[in-house]
């Protein structure tokens, strides 16, 4: 499946499509279709651009790539970001003629471009200021005074605009347009005066605003997180992979002293295509907050007091020494690497532990891996698209840019089946809401249809797969994926769980043994049958959807032990905190949702004495004598090669390619698949629909001060007509309650969401909609109640 | 501040109607929100973006294109003077001169009384005319600063309210097209036939 760069050349080769032109009298081998920039692109002669940019429709705005091309007339000027290759096309870059145009452009663009470049953020990674050097005459004939504006406007939160540093290319606003779908910033009063500006008083409100950043040619563009901050050349910078969320976006990690300062997204063909979400652009912020943990920590009768690692280690194997058989249990883990959930997994071995799960019980099984798996790629070249999952804008929105921009080329027909609008919502060809709980009859009357039989019928279908809502049961949705997997044929899956590394977590060993899955667990230490709770980078009371259950779980342990990066919710309960080495503060390797494997790099040293959570477990493995023997990551990587299924192919230098390697899962035995009937609800009552929004209380964001402003705050949205049934007016306060508990939230209106359901976002500041669930019931239902 | 009223949504999604893509609308939706409000507001950009499914910032961006639109309130009245070569030649310096002493104000502003705005114009391609002006777009020819004392007392005195309506009216009478012939809310690459009117006489 891996698109690897030595596949592709020997595609062309057997091309029909394969055009053969010559470059500076250098023979090319192009496709057909191509611009004549793209091919240049591949040989040693650079063509000077700004607004071309190879993943978005070329516009020909900045007339900086001006070659000439042989033709029947003799040569001719043409921009080579434009004027496709042909057979036996015959292009010149670096004539007098080329040369002069393009150092006339430079000049015409230089004549309004002020040039406060040692003061500008861009200054040293500039395309402009560098291609005025290599292709600008080196002196201006303009004396005249340049355009003046107003500097720097915020046209949102997270970017700045210097409009007098732009110089009209195209490449936000097509960016914005184009790729992420929200046009929010445009060119206005075009012709002398032409700006990029937003509609006024209206910010851009993109989750995507800093590839704007990113793909500015000039420092028009800057994000608040980085301005001033750095001076390029004072960068270092690894490659590694965004772990915010499971698609695995590729990136760069840049840091100076020390510190984290900047991401920026890198092209990865078969993942996020050089595009990354502006939360996991900008949540490094987390990693350079105060608040991390810096020792570890020992609760004692004046609460949690600092300790030093021996004493705090000893104290943790005491306690696992200690405690009975089969009464220790680990919750989390797919927050860390590969190495670290291998590493833990085999501690857990060690010590008899069967009590393990790496999610919260807010993802799906993982006999979801047991079906054919598909790819990102897989899923844009497909037939049809399934969407069985959340809002994909809100969860893993890059994955949603390349679902979005498939359907838009029309490649993919998505069938969304959701219980209200999604991100993907318009760019669906049919869109079914069902209420939660009635998702196999929508399914079933949906493969009845003779249209839709003949859709499926049309090539490979994938089943995009996910925890769509957190008041139901996953089962529910287990039971229409095995419906369709079972049904249609050329049926893949792509599982969309969103913890950065759960897909690795699980195969490495912290997947649960039979059904004791994370509210098991949890149940279990309620009634008392836990002795030892290690939360490896998990946060039961912030994130299992049950509130109540997390709460009995947490108090129930007899002894609570947290590996973290902060002192959450949950971890403060804990009797001994071990402080763990954060993103960019360790190397290793991650899976990301399709099973691809990249590397993370370490950036940067480590928090205070925070450590590497799988040195943590080597070292509490050799004071609990089961010496793991394990000195270094390699080691891990070496036993995770040997040993585990699936990851044989596996080795650092594939890892750190770009592209990775995609590891096969080891068949995992089919779901015992319960269809129960369809829970009826009775007229009075909302269905309620629990999911998450990008920015919400996760700790990454919560302690990205950049961030944390932008999460809406908890509320409750129903239909209009719903509001009106209820009597209540859009803002005010309602009273939401099941047959036991109820909590007072703002109530909006929304066309959104399906008429009888009410939506509620999830981990946000606020009241905790958590407390209304209950994980035993298969759906929500509550009563809204007007109290103003 | 204002959005379209109902009797403009009407209009406007008959007008949506006549357009394969309803954001092809978006010029004579603004046409029509101008000649609501004289001027086009914020709001009525917002209800536009809403009617034919483009962002605010969209309907923005395309609007502030064209000088004829106006942002901010204007006189009923706008005056265009012509300051290009042959008008230049012919007066027009000491005709803005005369109107903005009689008017009181500069080009550019605003009567207090909110009747008149003064702007320099561009070539009005009435050459052979010069010099020359509009009000609210509506043609004088060969005006001397006598006749523009008589044009501003008839327009103040509202004598020529048949001829000149308020700013923002296109035209007084409206070209309705009939909804059989209007082409729908369609994507032109589904459309494979001609429409039934159009019975083959697309060469003409």
């Amino acid at each position: 499946m891996s698109t690897t760069e030595s596949h592709n050349e020997a595609e062309i080769v057997v091309d029909p499509n394969a055009v053969s032109m010559t470059i500076n009298g250098k023979s090319v081998t192009a496709r057909k279709g191509e611009w004549i920039i793209a091919a240049a692109d591949r040989t040693e002669d650079f063509i000077p651009r700004f607004c071309y940019h190879p993943r978005m429709e070329s516009v020909g705005m900045c007339r900086q790539c001006l070659v000439e091309v042989e033709g029947p007339r003799g040569p001719m000027m043409v921009v080579s970001c434009m004027t496709p290759v042909a057979e036996g096309q015959v292009v010149r870059t670096d004539t007098d003629i080329v040369k002069r145009a393009q150092e006339g452009m430079i000049e015409l663009l230089l004549a309004n471009h002020p040039l406060d470049c040692p003061v500008c953020d861009k200054g040293g990674e500039c395309p402009l200021q560098d291609q005025a050097f290599s292709h600008g005459p080196g002196e201006s004939r303009y004396v005249e005074e340049k355009r003046h504006y107003e500097k720097p406007i915020p046209i949102s939160g997270l970017v700045f605009l210097d409009r007098e540093r732009c110089i009209l290319c195209d490449r936000c606003t097509r960016f914005a347009d184009e790729v992420a779908g929200d046009p929010l910033i445009t060119f206005t009063h075009r012709g002398n005066n032409t700006q990029v500006m937003t509609f006024p008083d209206e910010p851009f409100a993109s989750y995507f605003s800093g590839n704007t950043v990113q793909i500015c040619p000039v420092g028009a563009l800057t994000a608040e997180p980085y301005r001033f901050k750095a001076r390029p050349w004072d960068l270092q910078q690894q490659e590694s992979t965004c772990t915010t969320c499971s698609v695995g976006c590729r990136t760069v990690v840049q840091s100076s002293r020390d510190e984290i300062l900047r991401y920026q997204g890198v092209d990865s063909d078969p993942v996020n295509w050089g595009w990354l979400c502006d939360r996991g652009r900008f949540n490094f912020q987390s990693t350079n907050s105060p608040n991390r943990l810096s020792t570890p920590l020992i609760k004692t009768e004046s609460g949690l007091v600092a300790a030093s690692w021996t004493v705090a280690l000893d104290e943790t194997a005491r306690v696992l020494r200690h405690a009975q058989p089969g009464s220790i249990a680990i919750l989390g883990g797919a927050r860390g690497t590969n190495e670290d959930a291998w590493a833990w997994a085999q501690l857990a071995d060690a010590l008899g532990v069967d009590m393990r799960d790496a999610q919260l019980d807010d993802g799906l099984p993982a006999e979801i891996f047991g079906y054919p798996n598909a790819t990102i790629d897989d899923a844009c070249s497909a037939a049809t698209v399934i969407l069985l999952a959340p809002d994909l804008k809100e969860e893993l929105p890059v994955l949603y840019l390349r679902l979005r921009g498939a359907a838009e080329k029309k490649k993919i027909r998505i069938i969304e089946i959701t219980t209200h609008d999604s991100g993907l919502t318009r760019y669906a060809w049919k869109s079914l809401q069902y209420e939660p709980g009635h998702q196999a009859e929508t399914v079933q009357q949906m493969l009845s249809t003779p249209e839709m039989q003949e859709q499926l019928g049309r090539g490979s279908v994938v089943v995009v797969a996910g925890r769509s809502n957190l008041s139901e049961a996953a089962h529910h949705t287990m039971a229409v994926v095995d419906t369709i997997a079972t049904t249609v044929s050329q049926v893949s899956v792509l599982p969309v769980l969103r913890r950065a590394n759960v897909r690795g977590a699980l195969s490495l060993g912290l997947a649960p043994r039979g059904s004791t899955d994370a509210a098991a667990i949890l149940e279990a230490s309620a009634n008392g049958k836990v002795d030892c709770l290690i939360l490896l980078g998990a946060d039961p009371l912030s994130d299992v959807p049950d509130a109540d259950l997390a709460r009995r779980g947490i108090a129930g342990a007899r002894h609570i032990i947290a590996i973290d990066t902060f002192l959450n919710n949950s971890s403060a309960h804990a009797d001994i905190v071990l402080p763990a080495a954060a993103y960019g503060e360790k190397d290793g390797t991650t899976t990301n949702l399709e099973g691809r494997v990249t590397n993370v790099a370490q950036s940067i040293t480590p928090h205070a004495t925070s450590r590497p959570d799988w040195m943590i477990a080597v070292e509490l493995a050799a004071l609990l004598d089961h010496d793991l023997d394990i000195l270094t990551l390699q080691d891990i990587q070496t036993r995770i090669t040997q040993t585990v299924g699936g990851f044989d192919g596996l080795s650092v230098s594939v890892a750190v390619r770009k592209n990775g390697i995609l590891v096969s899962v080891p068949p995992i035995s089919p779901l015992q698949v319960h269809h129960d009937a369809a829970v009826k609800r009775n007229a009075y009552e909302f269905r309620l629909v629990v999911a998450r929004k990008l920015y919400d209380q996760a700790i990454g964001t919560a302690m990205s001060q950049s961030l944390a402003a932008l999460a809406p705050g908890a509320g409750v949205f129903v239909h209009p007509h719903d509001l009106e049934r209820v009597g209540a007016k859009d803002g005010s306060s309602v009273r939401v309650s099941n047959t036991t508990r109820s909590v007072i939230l703002p109530v909006h209106a929304s066309v959104a969401v399906t008429r009888g359901t009410a939506f509620v976002p999830f981990n946000q500041k606020g009241v905790d909609i958590r407390e209304l669930l209950q994980a035993t019931n298969g759906v929500t239902d509550v009563q809204i109640a007007n109290i103003s | 501040m204002s959005r379209l009223t109902d009797a403009h949504v009407a209009l406007a999604n008959e007008i949506i109607g006549r357009y394969p893509r309803p954001k092809s609308a978006l010029v004579p939706l603004l046409h029509l929100a101008q000649e609501q409000d004289g001027y086009i507001t914020r709001d009525a950009m917002v209800h536009i973006g809403e009617l034919v499914g483009v962002t605010s910032a969209e309907v923005y961006g395309t609007a502030t294109f064209y000088e004829m639109f106006k942002f901010e309130p204007v006189g009923k009245y706008v005056v265009n003077i012509c300051g290009t070569m042959s008008c230049a030649l012919m007066g027009s310096e000491e005709l803005m001169h005369h109107a903005e002493q009689r008017l009181g104000i500069k080009a550019g502003g605003t009567t207090p009384d909110g009747m008149f705005t003064l702007e320099h114009a561009e070539c009005q391609a009435a050459c052979t005319e010069a010099p020359c002006l509009q009000v609210n777009y509506r043609y004088r020819y060969r005006l001397t600063p006598a006749d523009l004392d008589e044009l501003i007392d008839d327009l103040s005195a509202e004598r020529l309210t048949h001829e000149i309506p308020p700013h923002g009216t296109v035209a007084k009478v409206r070209q309705h097209i009939p909804s059989h012939r209007g082409v729908g809310v369609v994507a032109p690459e589904l459309v494979t036939e001609s429409p039934a009117w159009l019975n083959g006489k697309a060469a003409l």
